[in-house]
């Protein structure tokens, strides 16, 4: 038993830690959350061929470098502290993988290599205005039309919908419900008949758009109506990396928390001495630490792609999502007023932890989805 | 990172299965995993079953083997603590003794004190009692009142400890004493062993919320002990304590969430069966404590790697005590919740008697977990100042 990085792993986080610190300041987060596409494609052209992150998990034979989720993990726990605005976790977290469990090899052949290099900007459509995680919230129906097939309908907070230029959908054949009918298809982002419109999103720092299919010729992904299995193992794997940018945020912000209650003095001595604020760090340090152990696990669970990995992703994620919201919210709270002020930087991370909270599912969702899954 | 045994863990994991599956058996088996150090059900088969353990070196397994130990390191310690819960195993009584005292022993002792000392804590032939808390000194051990003055060769202890676990059964008691007169606070202080067979010391027992009465007061009155049985040097008493508490708060508990895995696994079995296991409410809590014992076990394995690694565990021993007390401390309330109106009602009442069914027990004795070992308010305040470095608090 070996709970810890290698020196390659710890290597790989000095790298991106470098690279975000410079890349994500507060003040340029600020300045791609004001504008409509949301991050800057010269850092996503430096993160691909400067760092190979978006390639990283992907097998050497499709262009990729065939690393775990484990070395996935380190880049999205990275880019949670500084909250990098990018689409990279609609791309790799979502649509890679999605691609990954359902193509078949010519398929993959063909999508993969343009992800990897950089060029394509992909993102997952699943979710519809029902606002369900669950396969019963997949209604949009895909039909067959001389030979192809169309999709009519409306899928919403799709991430980073507007910046993809590739879109993996997820829909039904007619007369099917639940888990059995579902299949995925592929997108182009300018498809005809494709209206994308960007949301006003309550956390300005990840993009959500709604797209609205109108006859929109659409490629199948893997085997029509097989779709689930892989649909829901895309979602748990996604649930991993999600759970460890949470885990990124929250140690960000437990240390300002521990910064300003080290500086900030009331009553002629330092607030963390008082007991009612070191006890509050004390508690988010032990969440922090737990929601990295779970994080970091279910990261190990999804590189073997063992039979623990959905056990393990609601866990992690259910876990993680309270852990990182609970932190933020503390985290104003010990600021005091000025932490309520849109000039710091508080409520950035306590609006990236409730969106992240829900995405994928609240924790009372995956507690729910845990206890099925263990049996209970 | 890498989860699965090395060959030499397998090969080790076999070894200890095999042990179990030959010694476990009979009235020992029958015992069962319930109950924890300070419960005295079934005790005379435990001391029997504790004395096969000793004989064949799975108590002191961490020792050097100069004195009878197998010098394992910390994760050999882990898989045979994992094996033995797995096989539903007794729980152990020389909690105090091999658990909390041999370690500080092994550091701070001399070679005349271990080779007296670890083979009768492995042969299960002297227990031992934690002689620290006193009635004004509790979270502020430093304010201990107990004396201990040199006449001749002996030591002459005056005093009075609290709370003193199973006292009663204990032949041994290490005592924080104040052998300089005068002193106060951390300065001052000595760690003495001390018989209890003697007239100097009367043990009277607390009953508990429990029922039952695990928990003494001890009175030390013109005590004595031999002036070479202190641990460490005269007046250095206060540095083996807090080594002692490092090992109650760290390694002592390390597996702690193994027996807490078949307890919540028992606490959802009741829920399975009378259809609490329906409700949402209840699959939240079961499916959060679920949760909650996982992590606790990432955390160990972290824990433990980094222990590995490095040889000490430090402050953020913290982290897991306030963790796993606080945890235990939900799921007995959840087993009441589990239990609706069969909560009313115990094992058996009247006639002194007030026995408890096991989850009374976890929902009862858990109280006492967020207090000893340091109280969770003290853990935090260990966890601000000396882990995030928060500044002190006026004292
Ligand atoms: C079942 C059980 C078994 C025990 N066995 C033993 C044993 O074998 N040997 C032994 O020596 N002792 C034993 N103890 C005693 C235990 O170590 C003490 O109870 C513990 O140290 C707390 O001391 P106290 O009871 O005096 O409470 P106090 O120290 O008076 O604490 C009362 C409350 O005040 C809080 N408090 C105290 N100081 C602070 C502070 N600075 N900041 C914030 N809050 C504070 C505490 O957290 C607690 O909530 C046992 C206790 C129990 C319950």
């Amino acid at each position: 038993m070996n709970f810890a990085f290698s020196e390659e792993q710890d290597q790989l986080r000095d790298v991106v830690r470098r690279f975000v610190e410079e890349k994500s300041s507060e003040e340029e987060v600020r300045r791609l959350m004001d504008t409509e596409v949301g991050y800057d494609p010269n850092v996503w052209a430096q993160m691909a061929n400067e760092l190979g992150l978006q390639s990283l998990h992907i097998p050497e034979e499709f262009g990729g470098q065939g690393f775990s989720f484990v070395e996935l993990a380190i880049v999205f726990e990275e880019q949670g502290r500084r909250l990098l605005c990018s689409p990279y976790f609609a791309t790799v977290a979502l649509a890679t993988n999605a691609i990954l469990n359902a193509g078949t090899t010519d398929e993959k052949a063909a999508l993969l290599p343009g992800i990897a290099s950089g060029e394509t900007i992909a993102t997952l459509a699943f979710t519809e205005p029902n606002g369900r995680w669950d396969a019963d919230g997949i209604t949009m129906v895909a039909r067959e039309d001389g030979g192809g097939w169309v999709l009519d309908g409306t899928k919403m907070f799709v991430i980073d919908g507007n910046n993809a230029d590739l879109i993996v959908v997820a829909a039904r054949t007619a007369g099917t419900s639940g888990e059995a009918g579902i299949s995925f298809f592929t997108v182009a982002g300018d498809a005809q008949g494709l209206t994308r419109t960007a949301l006003a999103t309550m956390d300005q720092t990840r993009k959500q758009s709604k797209l609205e299919f109108a006859g929109v010729k659409a490629t199948p992904l893997g085997a029509a109506g097989q779709g689930w299995s892989a649909l829901s193992k895309t979602l748990d794997q996604a649930a991993v990396c999600l759970s460890n940018e949470m885990a990124g945020g929250a140690q960000f912000v437990l240390d300002m928390s521990v910064e300003y209650a080290k500086v900030r003095v009331q009553f002629g001595r330092p607030i963390g001495s008082f007991q009612a604020i070191k006890h509050k760090c004390a508690d988010m340090l032990l969440e922090v630490e737990s929601a990295k152990s779970a994080a970091y696990y279910s990261a190990w669970a999804a590189g073997e792609d063992n039979e623990e990995l959905p056990v393990v992703a609601s866990l992690s994620k259910a876990y993680c999502s309270d852990a990182y919201f609970h932190a933020t919210a503390e985290n104003i709270q010990i600021h005091g007023g000025i932490g309520f002020t849109w000039e710091h930087p508080a409520h950035l991370y306590f609006k990236r932890a409730k969106s992240s909270e829900i995405l994928l599912g609240d924790a009372t969702y995956h507690r729910e989805l845990l206890a099925q899954r263990i049996g209970i | 990172m890498d989860f699965r045994d090395t060959s030499a863990e397998a090969a080790f994991r076999d070894e200890i299965r095999a042990w179990l599956s030959e010694n476990l058996v009979g009235e020992f088996a029958a015992l069962g995993g319930r109950g924890g150090p300070a419960d005295e059900r079934g005790w005379d088969t435990r001391i029997e079953w504790e004395r096969t353990l000793g004989r064949d070196r799975w108590v002191g397994m961490s020792w050097p083997e100069e004195y009878g130990g197998r010098n394992l390191n910390f994760s050999q310690q882990v898989i045979f603590n994992e094996e033995y819960a797995k096989a539903n195993a007794p729980a152990r009584i020389s909690f105090f003794g091999e658990g909390l005292f041999a370690p500080t022993l092994i550091a701070y002792g001399t070679h005349e004190q271990k080779s007296r000392f670890l083979p009768k804590i492995q042969s299960v032939d002297e227990l031992w009692c934690q002689g620290y808390s006193e009635p004004d000194a509790g979270s502020d051990l430093s304010n201990v009142a107990t004396r201990a003055v040199r006449d001749g060769d002996e030591w002459v202890i005056n005093g009075q400890k609290v709370w003193t676990t199973l006292a009663h059964r204990a032949q041994w008691c290490f005592v924080v004493a104040r052998t300089e007169a005068g002193s106060t606070g951390h300065k001052g202080l000595s760690y003495l062993l001390v018989p209890m067979d003697q007239p100097g010391v009367e043990i009277r027992p607390l009953r508990q919320m429990t029922g039952s009465a695990e928990f003494n007061e001890v009175y030390f009155s013109d005590a004595r002990t031999s002036a070479d049985l202190v641990l460490g040097e005269v007046g250095d008493g206060w540095a083996v304590a807090m080594a002692t508490l490092g090992f109650e708060r760290g390694t002592a508990f390390m597996s702690q969430q193994l027996a807490f895995q078949r307890e919540l696994r028992e606490v959802i079995e009741v829920a399975q069966g009378n259809g609490r296991s329906k409700e949402a409410t209840t699959r939240q809590d079961l499916a959060d404590s679920y949760i909650g014992v996982q992590v606790m076990k990432y955390n160990g394995m972290r824990m433990l790697t980094d222990l590995v690694a490095r040889g000490v565990i430090g402050p953020s021993s913290s982290i897991g005590k306030l963790f796993w007390s606080n945890w235990h401390r939900t799921l007995g309330e959840r087993a009441m919740d589990v239990l609706g109106t069969d909560a009313l009602l115990v094992a058996s009442e009247g006639n002194g008697e007030y026995e408890l069914e096991d989850f009374h027990q976890i929902f009862m004795s858990s109280r006492a977990e967020t207090i000893y070992a340091g109280a969770s308010e003290i853990q935090r305040n260990i966890i601000g100042e000396r882990v995030l470095g928060l500044p002190r608090e006026p004292r």
